[in-house]
Order: C-alpha cells, then structure tokens, then sequence
C-alpha cells in the first residue's frame, strides 16, 4: 500500500487529535437538543463546500462536495448511481472499484475533487442502450456472484483486467483479480466468466 | 419437461451484473441525514460522563444521541429475546466497542467527523476477555437450542467403552472468533410517516425485524413495514433484527427526519455477532477392527454477559448421530466474557463442531491404521441412534463413493509425508459434511392473471441464496409454463409472512408453500372451467382437468386462461396457501450430508499452504437449480477454506479490544486462495423430508471443509494441528 | 474524516511554499485516507501532489529513476525495470492489489506507516500515535510484528516490500526542502528505528518532499528475486520476505545484498547474510551456512518467534531462487 509523500518528522502534528478548522459555522451548524427535534433543512453549504463537475459514464454530473468527500460517496450518496458498493471503505475489498481514463482504481480511497478532469466509468456505463458488456452478461451466464454486492467491482476488475492482458492462465486471473474480495465464494465462476469472456471475445 | 434441477441462469442476474439491484442503504428517499455510531473504548464499567460540546459544534450537525436522551424503548412481545442490548438504554459497558452514542448530521462525511470528536468517560472495571482461563467458571445454557433441548445428551457407557479399547484418543481443539464480514456492512435507512415506521434494511429476517421494532416503539406490527430485496451477505449476521435497525429508527424518531445509519467495517466486528471461540475435548475411541467404541465430546462456547442474551455454539450434536457408536455423551457449556453477544455464523456448531470430530475420526483411524475413508464406512451410522429413528433419507455414502472416484482417492499414500515433489508436500485429507434440514411455517400468495403471468408474493429473503430464482422455477413447473412468466417477489414486510432466513431452511420451508399455493389457484382455474356450462366439463372429476402452457387442459380440448377469465368476467384468479412442517421430524431424522476430498500443498520449508485441488460430493435431496445450488457448494467451501487457514479475529486480552477489525487484517480468502473445486450432487429422489424433498444448501458445504483440510495438512506433513486457523507456524516444524 | 482544504500546487516550488505553511502532502492517497478515516490522521491541508512533474520513469544504462509520483504499476511493469532491477518489479507486484498499485505511488510506498492494528485505531494506546500512551503490542496481539530493530516503546513492522528491495539496491531518495534546496539521502537512512521516539519515523526534514528514487544499475539487480511468506496466497503484507541480489560470476560471489521485510521496524538489510557469503564459492552450503545467520539480535515478542526460522528459511529460499 502506498501513501503520501509528508513533511517530515511525524511530530506532535500526529499524535494529538488536531482539531479540524471549523468553518462556517454560523450558518450551518443547528445544536442538538435533548428533545432531539430540528426544522428540517437541506445540507447547508459551508466553506469546505465545492462544486465540481465529474465526468461519469460520458455524462457530465455537477456535485457539491467537500475536499474530504470520496469519489464512492460521491457516487453513491449524491449522484445516486449507487451501483458502485462500499464494502470496507479502505481499499481492502475492491468492492468500489470504477475506471478513471481506463485504469482500475479503488473509488473509496480517491478524493472526489481529483478526479476531476478524468473519464469515470462505473457499473452503470458498461452496457450499452442495454446490450450487456460481454463480461456483464458471462458474469450472469457463469452465475459468477451470489450476493451480488461485489459484482460491480468484480466486473470492473474484470474488465480492466482483460484490457491489461493479465488473462494467461488461472492462476494468472485469479492473482489478478486478488483485489476484489467475494465473501460468496463465487471465485471459480468468476474466473471461468472472465476465461469464457476472452475466448468469446 | 420443468426447470427443477435444471441449471437455469438467476432471474436477478440482470440487475446484480449492471449494479442495479438496490441494497437497503442504496433507496432513494427525500429529506434523508446521516447516522453514525459512536462505540466503547472499554469493555467493562460505566459511562460517567460525555463532553459533546466540540462535536454539536461541528458543521452539520443535527443531534446527538446518548443514555441521557434516548428515547425509552419497550421490550414488549415480539422482541427477539437473543438481542435486548446495547440500545443506549443505561450507563453500563459491557464490552468494548458497545454503541454508547449515535450522531446524526446532514451529510455523511460530517456525521463521521463528529462522531470522530464525541468524548467520552468511563469508569474502568476490570474486563474478563480469557476465555480459556474461565473454563472451571462455565455454566449450562439457560435456553440451549431455544429450549428445544437439554445441553446434553449421553446414551450407553462411554467412560467404560473408552477405558477398555484399543485405541484412544483424549485431545482438546479449539476455533476462534471468526466474523461473518458479508461484503455488504450493515445498514438500515428509517423513515416514521406518523406512528407508522418504515425500514429499509439488510436483514435475513423481515418479519423479526417488523415485530421487533414494533415491540422497541410499542407498535403494532401493522404499524411497521420492512423493506429488503436485497442482502449483500449475510452468513448469519443479518438473522437478528441487531440494535442499528433499533437505532436508526430512535434517531429518525427524534429527528424528524428520515435517517440513514450504515455501519463502517469495523463496526461490523462489535455490532452483529460472530462465531464464538470454542474449546472442545474430544475422547473417542476405537477397536482394532475400526469400530468406534465411545464418543465423548464436551463443546465450551465463549459468551457475552448473559443480561445481553444467550447464544451457545452447539458443536457437538452431529457427534450424537453421525456414526454408528454405541457409547456417547456430549455437552455445551458458556463461558461469560466481556465480549459482545455471538451468534450463528454459517453452520453454527456443525462448522465448528464438526472440525473437531471429523479430525478425531482421522486421528482414530491412523491409530488402527485404516484409511479414513474406509474407517467412516466401517462406522457408517444406517440409523440415527442418537433420535432412534431411520433417516429421512441419506445418501452418504454415494457422496463418500463418488466424492472419491473423482478425486482419485485412492492412490493416496497411506503414510504421512509419503506425495512429495521438491519442497512441495503434498496431502490429501477427507471429512464428512452433515446439516439438519430444518422447515418452517411459510405462507405464499398466487396470483394468475389472465395474460397467463403468474405473480408470486411471499416475505422471504433472498442472500443471494437464489430464492428468487428457484422459486419461479417450483411456480413455473407447478404450473406447467416458462419460468419467464413468473415474477416472484419478496423482502417486503407487508407480502405473506415467511420465517428467517437461516438454518439452510429458505428452501425446504418456502418452496412447498410456492407449490401448494399454485395447485390451490390452480384448483380455482379448474372449479371455473368445470362450473362453465360452454365448456361442458361440469361431470368431470377435478384431476381430468390440467392447468398448464396458459391454459386449463381437459380431455377432449383446451381452454386459454384468458378466455376462462374473461367468460366470468375476472381478471385474475389467486390464492394464498400456507405449508408448514408436519410430522416428519416426529417419524425420521431429518439431514444433509455430504464429503469433502482435498489436496493441500505445503512449502516444507517456508510452511506456506495452499489448497491445490478439491472435490465435494453431497446430498441435499431434490436439486432446484444446478447453477445456483453448485454457487452455494463452491460458495461454502471456499468459506470452510477461510475457517481452516485464515480467519481469526484477535481480541486484546488486556481490553477486550479487537485488533484486526478490517478486512486486510481479518483475513478472508481471495481469488488467488481458491482452486478449481469440482462439486458431484448425488441423486437422492425423496419426498419424506417435505413434500419437495428439498434439503437446503447454504452450510451443509461448509461443514467439515477445516477438518478435510486439517486431515490433508496431517498428511502432508505429519503434524496434527488441533487448532484453527492453521498457520504457518504451525506446520515450520516440519521442514 | 476530518475535514481538510486541498490545495493544488502549480510546480514544485508553490508546492513545498504550500507545506512550508504546514499542508500536508498526498500522493496516491491509499494510506493517507485510510488514516484519515481512522482518525489517525488529521490534516488540515492537504497538499497535491498530482500536477507535478513527477511520474517520470527513466532507465539508463548507469541507473533507474522513478519519480515520486510513479505509480506502483506502472513501474512493476516497466520493460527496464522488469529486465534490469527485477526484485523492484518483483516487490511491487507482491504489494498490495492491482487497484491499489494503479494508485499507489513510489515515494507514498517509503512512506506508508505500520500496519499495527494497535496503530491504527484510536480507541488502543500506541507510542508512535501518541507518544507517552505505553505499546499494548508489546504483551498483545503481535504475531506479525516486528523482531528486529524494535524497543520498548514500539515493536511495529515496517510495511512496504518496495523499500526493501529497493534497499538491496542502495537506492536513494531525491529530496526538496521548502527553501528550494535539494539533497540525495540514501534509502537506508531515510527510516528511524523507534528507540523512545517511535513517532518520528524518517529523517526528513518538516515539509521536505520526496521527488525520486534513485538506483544504480548493476550485475546484482539483474539476479535479484524477491520472495513473499503470507498466510493468504495474495493482497496481504508480509508475514516475512527476503529481497536478494547476487553477482556470482565463475562460481564466485563477487556481490551479494540481502535484506528482510515483514521483521523489521524499518526495511532490514542483513549483512550478516552478505558478509558470510562475499567472495565465498557460491555451493549450496554456503548459502544455507549464511541465511542461518539472518537475524542476527532479533527480540521476537510473544507471538512472533517462529519469525526468526522463517526468516532463516526465506532468506535461504530467495538465495536459491536468484542464484538457480
């Protein structure tokens, strides 16, 4: 796993709980009481605030975020294209994974902010006017999911995967695929999808 | 003619490959905010105190909720009894990573930060987190099995059996904590219209969660609605209607606002159960000719407090039957630890308690130099002596037989270590697979329109189990038309009640009811084509006329539904059928069963092992569809394959804190993890376990798999590892 | 998370400017955001690293240099890379998974923290979290701790499979200060050992950026090998790995490194493999003679013993392998 570059000595800025710069707060924070009622309010802009557009699926979807927001929850709670999963939210299950210009990323562990600028694809844009991608519909064929909440990032893989070459043998598949966690246990019609998909194709 | 057993491809299918199967955090609802959780740092003591000033600071937020303003729930009827706590009820702690405080703000992100900024203070009591030191301190279950029967159970004289044979065995094994980890975590979305409450949520059991939330708020059912199509998952933690559910509802109660609470990853590890850590003492022995002479097996379960609820891993009940052994005793004790409330995971007790037996049987049979395989068939139980009746039905030992002609077992050295190539050690193990068929009330709705579709209604779950499917397909067949023109629905609260979905028993509970409601609407197609005077069928008997392709059939010609409807003047006939157990549990012990042939390979040196090959047979009675029943047997093998070699949740025995609560640290198994895996269904035409002969597949394929591999580890290396997982340093020494 | 400005640099001068005022820098993100989400890091300012020049990848005949911005995948699969350096390669494709290594950069990689669950979750005390809280690892949950370099205050592994290979290497890292001044630190000093400051993890100055990696080419690099040891076959850090590169022409090993991953509190070097084999005839009992003295000074803790044989046996394994 990899991480940033940092300035230096991981001193005192590390070990305390820094406290988060509060912004704004006069318009938007509302105290909770014990009662626990609010008016009712939309999320209220504050200084963290941007808007952004994204280029999703070959569309252009214009969202509010924050510069914290992830590209999945981006995805999933504004955009509602909720086909990409959150399964760990830390990069260790591939279950959000989508294309940024072609290659496969995980979506819960990219700011919203930099993808900017960059081709999106996720589950949503790989049929085409509702003809299956041929790995779509060999996932469906070879019955390679149970569940069913992996399988976007499985297809995601999967076809980046194809795009890659890394599709020699099973063993070679199966390593490749190793990001994308099925707790279903679905890996063998997974594979078997993936080889059916590159001897059709 | 039919789709049953036919490997028809998953009706959902469509909507999962294109990401537009909806999950329960994934409606759409207006005016929605966040909730999260805020959870314990200790496992033992009282809250004193919350400074909450910073977080009601923070941008964004809209409530924040404590012990001090929950709401005061009600613990009337319908509350299932196994879940009563933490609901921010009172004070006390009583594990580590307890829910002490829920956030609720606008966005997501916010609602995380605060949470992140809620301080809390405790007084610390000393946390009880060593199981194996409490063992002198376990206690009998106070419901074991619900009640349903005693902790224990003992038939001839084991104690003089075991003294007198030739071989013995006196060894304790032990499995860990392992966590279910669905892919999909937790979540509910709750929304109040009223006095009238609906959740959306991802839960095994529908119907518990309605009755359960009526009981917090003191509704009435009526007044709840729940809301499922979908489970990412559930393995067993999603059976329980689990506090979130609870408090999702309280905080969109107290905020006016409908309320979406998802729990994060390592939540999952504190908030839903998991498989308790067991320790089991085995005494088993046998003759010289192989016979199994006495059986003793004495399961400990880890538990939370009991003022939490009771859950027991009932690891022993398979040794009771399995083998024709005229000597045994079990029993199933807890152990009380600050630990949160464990649950059924995937085949609790048979995947626990069966790694235990099917390795002593190994072991037993390396004492009297026999091949397992052979050693099982040489005890092979014809009888359930522990129940006293005749089985079902019980297809063993065709999977034994088949199970190993496809895997060529019998090539197999005879002596440990004896396959090598290079560094490589090679072993072969076995083990048998066994799990109850379990049946439940079910109740189904019919409806035949007059275009001939057909719309199936009942409040079943599917996990990815395949109910969707397997039930148009019992419609479809029972009615004589193509699967097509069946829609089966489900995860709604307000469809026919249908039990939980666990214990395997989706299948053999609903699939009858789907069949005998479509014979009672098709009875009603029958009745109007008799009752018409055009048709002049008005002297025949009922069983003259047929009800498929669209149309009622009689013997002389064919009438189109549509043209029946329509003569009287309806647009639909139905009918709503209820089918529960009857008295076969009362006339035969009802069971699965299945064997497992694995090859492991093990790096002498490095003690790196892999599963190289693997082959499971199995008898689940009448196969509904191929496709997705071979999905539930790889699905559950590759479960047994984490269970063997990589899962294990490590709890801080100073805080009773979990150290590994994410999945990169929490092992599980991915692509690279699994082979090829070869699954045989043998045939096994019977209707005396219900009216379909239907067993149920979900755990019986997991039951078994750690022992097979702990037997082919053995063989391999020679080293007998008692223990799950096995690791690489348990097999270094053996370089 | 908490919430955080992210400010996009125009060079690397406005960027370090940036971290001058106290931003923060993010490559890849892959661990960063991990810790963020846990609230182990809390940046205020985060500093991008994206628009800067420093993707480049370029192979000479005297030296591979990886931006800092690289991507671990692309610099696993670069044609050079995989031909001259290979236990680069090699260390890159046994980390993480294929999503993660399209993110993941080269000099976020050297920088990744421990993957200590103890670490990371504020809920436990940890000394390198916050310094003075005490090492719960040290009597806890430690079998994939480190036996090698650690102390009484901190006993975490170090994570990264690249460093060590690249330490075999004597890589070194390119480094910008935040007055413009640049310098050339090599690899192996750029981690500390955890002594009574486990928190203070490199020698890097405040704000000073890691801009590329350095390795010199070599007759060793090109009989390299890295060898993984993990319970799961992949996507998993390592219990142990051993980078290896040896130069053994005519029978004799003219150059050999040896170094260990998954034991130590930084990336181990081990010269007493090296020493015990330089300029010996290569014969199989030599190498099995030196890899028996890998580890030399380990402290194992309560669970991770079974580490030192391991080592042993994957030191001597990665030996064979690159010398076979």
């Amino acid at each position: 796993m990899s991480t940033v570059s940092r300035r230096g000595v991981l001193g005192a800025t590390l070990t305390g709980l820094a406290l988060a710069p509060q912004r704004g707060q006069a318009d938007e924070t509302t105290p909770a009481s014990p009662s626990g009622t609010q008016a009712p309010s939309s999320p209220a802009r504050s200084a963290e605030a941007l808007d952004i557009v994204l280029q999703v699926n070959g569309s252009a979807v214009p969202l509010t975020v924050e510069p914290r927001t992830t590209l999945l929850d981006a995805l999933r709670e504004q955009a509602q294209l909720t086909g990409t999963k959150k399964g760990c939210d830390h990069g260790s299950c591939g279950a959000c994974t989508v294309h940024l210009d072609g290659r496969r990323v995980v979506s819960c562990l990219t700011l919203a902010v930099r993808a900017q600028g960059k081709a999106i694809t996720t589950i949503e844009g790989l049929a085409v006017n509702g003809t299956l991608h041929p790995v779509q519909a060999a996932f469906a064929e070879q019955d390679g999911f149970q569940c069913g909440y992996c399988t976007p990032g499985q297809i995601m893989s999967a076809v980046a995967l194809i795009d890659e070459g890394h599709t020699g043998s099973d063993a070679e598949i199966r390593e490749w695929m190793s990001g994308n966690i099925c707790r279903c246990g679905a890996y063998p019609n997974i594979v078997a999808a993936i080889r059916g998909s590159v001897q059709e194709g | 003619m039919g789709s049953i057993g036919k490997p028809i491809d998953r009706v959902d299918g469509h909507l999962k490959v294109t990401g537009h199967a909806t999950y329960a955090a994934e409606f759409t609802v207006p005016d929605l905010v966040h909730a999260v959780l805020v959870q314990s740092t200790i496992a033992a003591g009282r809250i004193t105190g919350f400074d909450l000033a910073e977080a009601k600071s923070m941008p964004g937020v809209l409530l924040i909720i404590t012990p001090d303003n929950a709401l005061r729930l009600t613990q009337a009827k319908g509350v299932q009894q196994a879940v009563k706590a933490p609901l921010l009820q009172d004070r006390d702690i009583l594990f580590n990573g307890q829910h002490v405080a829920v956030v609720v703000a606008d966005t997501l992100d916010r609602a995380l930060a605060a949470a992140a900024r809620v301080r809390v203070r405790y007084q610390r009591d000393e946390a009880v987190t060593d199981m194996d030191a409490m063992l002198d301190q376990a206690y009998v279950p106070k419901s074991f099995r619900n009640g349903a029967r005693p902790a224990d159970s003992r038939r001839g004289d084991p104690e003089a059996a075991h003294d007198a044979a030739f071989a013995k065995l006196d060894v304790t094994y032990i499995t860990p904590i392992e966590h279910h980890n669905p892919m999909e975590p937790h979540a509910t979305i709750a929304r109040w219209q009223g006095d009238k409450l609906t959740v959306w949520t991802s839960t095994q059991g529908i119907s518990g969660a309605q009755t359960t939330l009526a009981g917090h708020f003191g509704l009435d059912p009526s007044q709840v609605r729940v809301i499922c199509p979908f489970v990412g998952g559930g393995f067993g933690c999603k059976g329980n209607t689990w506090p979130p559910v609870t408090l999702a509802a309280m905080a969109a109660k107290m905020t006016g606002r409908p309320v979406k609470l998802v729990l994060t990853r390592a939540q999952m590890f504190t908030s839903n159960g998991y498989r308790p850590r067991t320790v089991q003492k085995l005494r088993a022995s046998a003759e010289t000719d192989g016979s199994l002479q006495s059986l003793r097996h004495d399961g400990f379960s880890l538990m939370s407090q009991p003022n939490l609820g009771e859950f027991c891993e009932p690891v022993a009940l398979s040794t009771e039957f399995l083998y024709a052994c005229p000597n045994v005793a079990v029993s199933h004790r807890l152990v009380a630890t600050n630990m949160p409330l464990p649950t059924y995971m995937r085949a609790p007790g048979e995947a626990s308690g069966m790694f235990a037996l099917e390795s002593a049987i190994d072991e037993l049979a390396a004492q009297v130099r026999m091949d397992p395989l052979a050693f099982r068939m040489r005890n092979y139980a014809e009888n359930d002596a522990h129940e006293g009746k005749p089985y079902a039905s019980k297809a063993l030992m065709a999977c034994y037989t088949q199970g190993a002609q496809a895997f060529g077992w019998k090539a197999r050295g005879a002596a440990p270590r004896s396959m090598r190539e290079g560094n490589v050690l090679i072993g072969w193990g076995m083990a048998t697979a066994t799990y109850p068929t379990n049946r439940q009330k079910a109740t189904v709705r019919v409806r035949i329109a007059a275009d001939g579709s057909v719309l199936v209604q009942s409040g079943t779950q599917d996990l990815g189990t395949g109910t969707y499917t397997v039930m148009s397909q019992v419609a479809a067949d029972t009615l004589g038309i193509p699967v097509s023109r069946v829609r089966f629905e489900l995860g709604d609260s307000a469809l026919p009640h249908a039990p939980v979905s666990g214990g395997s028993s989706t299948v053999p509970s609903v699939a009858p009811a789907v069949a005998a409601a479509c014979e009672a609407a098709a009875g009603k197609l029958r009745d109007l084509a008799r009752s018409d005077p055009h048709l002049g069928w008005g002297d025949l008997d009922a069983s003259a006329l047929q009800v498929r392709e669209g149309a009622v059939i009689g013997p002389d010609r064919r009438i189109a539904i549509a043209a029946l409807l329509a003569r009287r003047g309806q647009s639909f006939v139905d009918a709503t059928s209820e089918s529960g157990p009857g008295d076969e549990k009362k006339r035969f012990s009802l069971h699965a069963f299945g064997s497992h042939f694995v090859e492991v390979r093990v790096d002498a040196d490095l003690g790196e092992i892999r599963v190289a090959r693997y082959v499971g047979a199995f008898d689940v009675g009448q196969p509904l569809n191929a496709k997705t029943l071979r999905s539930q047997l790889i699905g559950g093998i590759t479960y047994g394959i984490g269970m063997a070699l990589l899962e294990e949740t490590h709890v801080d025995g100073e805080t009773g804190r979990i150290v590994n609560a994410n999945i990169a640290e929490y092992v599980v198994p991915v692509h690279a993890d699994i082979p090829a895996i070869e699954t045989i269904v043998v045939e096994n035409a019977e209707s005396r376990s219900n009216p379909l002969g239907v067993k149920g597949a979900g755990e019986l394929p997991m039951v078994g798999v750690a022992a097979a591999i702990a037997n082919a580890v053995y063989h391999a290396t020679g080293m007998r590892v008692r223990k799950l997982p096995i690791r690489i340093e348990d097999v270094l020494g053996s370089a | 998370m908490q919430a955080f400005t992210l400010t996009t640099p125009d060079g690397l001068e406005s960027a370090t400017a940036a971290a001058a005022q106290g931003g923060r820098y993010i490559g890849g993100g892959t661990d960063l955001l991990q810790l963020a989400k846990n609230d182990v890091e809390t940046p205020d300012r985060l500093i991008d690293l994206e628009p800067l020049p420093l993707t480049e990848i370029t192979a000479t005949d005297d030296a591979l240099r990886l931006g800092a911005m690289a991507r671990m995948s692309d610099v696993a699969a670069h044609p050079a890379v995989v031909a001259r350096w290979p236990v680069i390669s090699q260390s890159l494709l046994a980390s993480a998974s294929p999503q993660v290594r399209n993110m993941g950069t080269i000099g976020g990689n050297l920088l990744q923290r421990t993957r200590c669950g103890y670490f990371r979750d504020t809920g436990f005390a940890c000394n390198k979290r916050a310094p003075g809280s005490g090492c719960p690892a040290i009597q806890g949950e430690n079998r994939m701790l480190a036996i090698l370099g650690t102390s009484d205050h901190c006993i975490a592994s170090h994570p990264s499979d690249l460093a060590v290979a690249l330490i075999i290497l004597d890589a070194s890292v390119e480094l910008r200060a935040t007055d413009g001044t640049t310098r050339t630190l090599p690899l192996s000093d750029l981690h500390r050992l955890p002594g009574d400051t486990p928190h203070v993890e490199t020698t890097l100055a405040p704000g000073e950026l890691i801009t590329a990696v350095s390795v010199p080419a070599s007759r060793a690099a090109m009989r390299s090998h890295y060898l993984k040891v993990r319970d799961r076959a992949s996507f998993e850090f390592a219990l142990v790995s051993a980078a290896v590169a040896v130069d053994a022409g005519a029978g004799t090993v003219h150059d050999i490194r040896v170094a260990a991953g998954g034991v130590g509190a930084k990336p181990w070097r081990l010269p007493e493999v090296e020493e015990a084999l330089r300029g010996r005839p290569l014969t199989p009992k030599a190498l099995a003679d030196a890899a028996a003295l890998a580890g030399q000074g380990a402290k194992p803790a309560s669970q991770n013993g079974f580490k030192q044989v391991l080592l042993r046996r994957a030191v001597l394994r990665a030996l064979q392998t690159a010398t076979a």
